[in-house]
This record gives structure tokens, sequence and C-alpha cells, in this order.
């Protein structure tokens, strides 16, 4: 790498192309790109935040008995990790950062539909952050009820679960506002020749997780509501002694949040539709039935939030009901697998770092979704339900599948907006130790569930200390790649080799445009005459 | 386009002023239902006016009446999102 040029971006960029100076030409732009990566760099801070507070809960979890925090601590800190990586990190991530950056100059807009909205979102979003971070410093202290806030648990502790639950309650009015602005923008601003059968697949992933963002989460507001009123007021909705209903609450809080597991897998599918062509030298295979599935996903998805409440005492007709419809999602999420494949298949394949990391979400998000399988059946669910397994599965998914396709985004599309690039081999190393690590870290964990050991329990027997402490080395393992993956990349963004409009040869319409992209993208209109993976038509070899 | 159509749709009082009116009666039905119907019936009966109120809300207030094919398609796919996810709850608490 060639770590000198440090002369500023070329005037008419993004970057240097604005009214205002400082901090204010951020925090008040409503150009996407600047509110793009305002998100990018608040979520990937708040990711760090829960790393951080994973790795904590990996070194409590090394040896039985008390290592370096008591019971209550611990019970507050996998809350905290939860509430952070979910609603801080993963739902927002890819439509506030990738999606904002990339998503209007995929379909050759200058900008979404509603750029102060989309400002606003952000705003919402940190309001919403800091009344959940103000949340574990005040009060009772932090909450302890686990991310989900079960009732009755969540009424009657004493911990400052109503803050926590009002910051997520904000947050969850970004969520919605984004998508709105991404279902609009999507439908009134394509450019000429920008026919939905040309519209990449990270923006097909968008425009679905957006329908999912705007059904589905003023369910969650109203259930948060509801927390908050019952602890407040007292108004017994899931008290069984005054007429209320336990699962009732558990109904309304999976209704949102199976589908929010979709807010975090579909753009991540997305991106792996967009990298994978790029490097493989190839069109996408079946590109219809990659759209149709990501529909299908975001449709069948929010029909089968049931497979989470097996074991709660719902009819056993709804369990039969819910165990068939979750076997259903696994066709569509299938159909991207096997369409993955066939485009890798005879490609000329290029294994650069966002390759590299696509690959990975390939194996570990199949790892993620068959384990899936196992839980929404419900015969074999009710012996793995609340074991380690389960969060070994749900992090195959989320991490495995969401955080290295999130990792794969930043490889891919981090030097296009900088406009330069980081160096491949520290990459590549990175990768290499984030996935051997991953796979110590969270395949032991699923072994530990197999086994019979508890999620959320601060102490257990000795059987499984062996199978624990491998699991922490892989946690080590895992944050020394991701430090090295953070000063490679991120060095490389600041010092490193200066990178063309179009350094991996796509045919999207992002590498159409100069290094960094100028602010309003487009000096004028474009006019779109060849699919997004159609490299031949774009004049790329 | 159609919103373009809605913005400059203005609808009378006259029909604003009935629209209103029906609400009120709507309203008043509810009551007398849920004191003069037996059984499991009241709550099917407050749920139907309820949709109608509703309707009569996102047809006249919201001017979705006088909106494109689009925008009322997916109006309507939120609503039968919403219907299932109600229906798929209370197959639950049927069955239990």
């Amino acid at each position: 790498m060639e770590p000198t040029d440090l002369t500023p971006p070329p005037a008419g960029s993004f970057w240097n192309d604005t009214g205002r100076s400082g901090i204010t030409s951020w925090i008040f732009s409503t150009d996407h790109k600047r509110i793009g990566l305002l998100y990018f760099y608040s979520v990937f801070g708040f990711f760090l935040v829960g790393v951080l507070l994973g790795l904590l809960i990996r070194i409590e979890l090394m040896a039985p008995g008390r290592t370096i925090m008591g019971p209550q601590a611990y019970n507050a800190l996998f809350t905290v990790h939860g509430v952070v990586m979910v609603f801080l990190f993963i739902i927002p991530g890819f439509q506030g950062s990738f999606g904002n950056l990339v998503m209007p100059i995929q379909i050759g807009a200058r900008d979404v539909a509603f750029p102060r909205l989309n400002l606003f979102s952000w705003w919402l979003y940190m309001a919403g952050a800091v009344i959940i971070l103000t949340s574990l410093f005040t009060g009772g202290g932090p909450p302890d009820t686990g991310w989900t806030f079960y009732v009755p648990f969540s009424e009657r502790t004493g911990t400052n679960v109503s803050l926590a639950v009002f910051g997520v309650f904000i947050v969850g009015f970004s969520s919605i506002i984004t998508g709105v602005n991404f279902v609009t923008t999507i439908h009134r601003l394509r450019a000429e020749g920008m026919t939905w059968g040309r519209l990449p697949l990270f923006v097909w992933s968008l425009y679905a997780t957006a329908w999912v963002q705007i059904l589905a989460t003023p369910i969650l507001g109203i259930t948060l509501v509801l927390i908050m009123a019952e602890r407040i007021l007292g108004t017994g909705l899931f008290d069984p002694s005054r007429g209320g209903d336990p699962l009732m609450y558990q109904h309304l809080f999976w209704i949102y949040s199976h589908p929010a597991v979709y807010i975090m897998i579909l753009p991540a599918m997305g991106v792996i539709s967009d990298i994978i062509p790029v490097f493989a030298r190839k069109p996408i295979f079946g590109y219809r039935m990659i759209v149709f599935s990501s529909l299908a996903i975001a449709a069948a998805g929010s029909l089968v939030w049931g497979h989470h409440m097996f074991t709660s005492g719902m009819s056993d007709i709804a369990i039969l009901v819910f165990s068939f419809l979750t076997f259903i999602v696994a066709i569509p999420s299938a159909i991207k697998v096997f369409n993955w494949v066939s485009t890798l298949y005879r490609g000329s394949i290029s294994l650069e770092a966002p390759m590299l990391f696509a690959l990975s979400f390939i194996l570990l998000f199949s790892i993620g979704g068959l384990t899936g399988l196992i839980l929404g059946a419900a015969a074999t669910d009710i012996h793995v339900h609340d074991t380690h397994f389960v969060v070994g599965h749900f992090h195959y998914v989320i991490f495995g599948g969401s955080g290295f396709a999130f990792f794969g985004a930043m490889h891919y599309w981090l030097p296009k907006f900088y406009g330069r690039r980081y160096a491949e081999k520290p990459a590549v190393i990175a990768w290499a130790l984030m996935f051997v690590g991953f796979n110590i870290l969270y395949f032991s964990m699923m072994v530990l569930g197999l086994k019979g050991m508890p999620r959320r329990y601060y102490d257990y027997l000795p059987e499984f200390a062996p199978l624990n402490l491998t699991s922490t080395i892989g946690s080590w393992i895992l944050a020394a790649g991701l430090v090295l993956l953070l000063v490679n990349l991120f060095r490389g963004l600041r010092h490193g080799e200066r990178v063309g409009s179009n350094p991996w040869g796509g045919a999207t319409l992002e590498w159409s445009i100069p290094t960094p992209p100028p602010t309003e993208n487009f000096a004028e209109e474009p006019v779109v005459t060849h699919g997004p993976y159609d490299f031949r038509g774009a004049g790329i070899p | 386009m159609s919103s373009e159509r809605a913005d400059n749709h203005i609808i009378g009082y006259g029909t604003l002023t009935a629209v209103w009116v029906a609400l009120l009666v709507l309203t008043a039905l509810t009551v007398w239902v849920s004191r003069h119907t037996p059984g499991i019936g009241h709550v099917w009966g407050s749920l139907a006016i309820a949709a109608a109120k509703g309707g009569l809300v996102i047809a006249f207030f919201m001017h979705m009446r006088y909106e494109g094919r689009l925008l009322r398609w997916l109006l309507f796919l939120a609503l039968v999102t919403l219907v299932i996810f109600i229906g798929l709850t209370f197959f639950d608490v049927l069955y239990r």
C-alpha cells in the first residue's frame, strides 16, 4: 500500500461541497451520504459497545461461579448487550448507513424522497439511544429483564425498565420514518430506464425490509407503551389475577420482534447479492427468484412469531400452525443460497475481502438457518428451548449473517465514499481470525445447549466448564480479528491508496459516478440501459 | 400524479358533517351492541362497527376515496397484515 497521499478530496465531492462547516455540516445535513455516514458511525459505535459487553459476559462465563461480576451485574450486562446490539446496531444498521449511502445512487436519484425526514430519523435514533443509555445510570439501575422485556418480571423489577423501553419506543419511530422514506424513494425517484426489473438486489432487499419496518414496528411501539402503562398505572393487561393475559405480551412482542430478524437479515442478503456477481465476474443467477424470495421472506417471516412461544402455554393448534409456517420461510431462504452458489459456479472468482465476507456469510447463515429449523419444529424445540443452543443459533444468523455482511459492505462500499482503500493482506488476515474465532465462540455454545446448559444463567455445572472456556477463547480470537479489521480499514480510508470510480468493476450505478461521489450524485439524471449485473452491457470487461 | 389529485380535491362541509354524524351514530350503536348482544357476539359486533368507522375515516377524512390505485393497494396491504396479526393471535386464544 502507498500510505502517503493526504491531499483532500476533489472539489465538488460531498465531503467539501456544503453550505456549512464543522460539525453542523454533518448533524444538520440533509445529504443522504452524510446522513448515511452519521448513521454508520453511530451504529458502529454502539456495535463496539455491544462487543465490549459481550466480551465481559464471556469472561464471566469462562469458569463456574463468580469470575469478574455478581449475578445482578450479569443480568444487567446481557440485557444491555441485547438491547444495544438489536435496537441500536443491527436493526438500524443497514438501512441507516449503507441504505442511505448507496440506495439513492443505485436508483439514479439525487437524494431520498424526504431528505429532512431522513435527518429527523437520525436525530430520533440518537435521542432514543441517549435515553436508553441514561436508563443505565439512573433510577434503579440498568434493566435486568433480557432484551425481550418479558412480563411479569418487567412489570415488577425495580430496575429502570420504563426509561429503557421509552428509549426503544423512540428508536422505533426512527425506523418507521426510514421505512416510509425508502418505500417512497424507490417508488417515485427511480431514474429513467431504472425499471423494477433493473433494480439492484440490494435495493429490492431494502424495499422489502422497509415494508416490514412500516407494518411491524408500530406494534412494538404499542407493546412498549403497554409495559409503561403496566408499571406506571398498574393497568393489569398482562396480569391473570385481574383478567389479563401474560401470553398476550409475548404475542405482541414477537409480532414485531420476529419480523425484526428479517429487518436485520434481508438487507444483508441484498449486500451479498450485490457483492457475489462482482467478485465472480458473472451476472447473478436467478435475479427474479431472488427478488421473489426477498418479498416472500418479508411476507412469510411476518407470520411465524409464535415459534418463540412453543413452551409458553400456547394452544396446541397454534403451535402446529406456527411450526408449519416457520418451515415455509426456509424455502425462500434456500432459494437465495442456491442462487448465490449457482452464481459462483464457473465464475472467475476473486477472493478479496468483500468476497471472503460474502462467502462466509453463505456458510454461517446456512448453519444459522438450518439450526433454526430445529427450533422451528415444536418437538425438538421443547428440548433446546431457552438453552445456549438458541444463543448460538441466533448469533450464527445475526452475527455470522448480518454482521459479516456488514463487514463485507464496509470493505466494498466505504472506499467509494472515502476515495481510498484499505490494505488487502491485513484485511484477509482479519477476516480469517474473525471466521475462526466466530465458529469457536458460537459452535461451542450450540453444543453446550444440546448438552442442556440454559441461557441467561449466571452459574453452571462443572461439566459445562471446558466448552465455556473454549467459547470464551473464541471470543478473544474474534475480538483480535475485529481490532485488526478496524485498524486496517479506517487507516486505509484515511491514508490508503487512492481508488478510481470503479475499483471492483461493478455494473450498478454507484460505480459510474466519480469517487468520492459529488453532492448531488449525478451531473445530469442518468438514463439506465442495462441491468445491475450486466457487465457486458455496462462495458466492463 | 395521484397525490396531486388528492391535494386538489376539496370535500364539502355537507359530506364531512354527514360522515361525522355517521361516526356518532356508529358509536352509539357500539354502546347498544355491548349491552344487548349476548355472549361473544358483542365482541364481533363491536369489531365490525369499529372497522366501519375506520373505513369512513380513511375514505373521507384521510381522502383515500380520491387517491390513486397504488396508494389504495398499499393501504389495503397494511390492513390485511393487521387482520392477519390479530387473526393468528386470536387463533391461539380461541383454542387454548
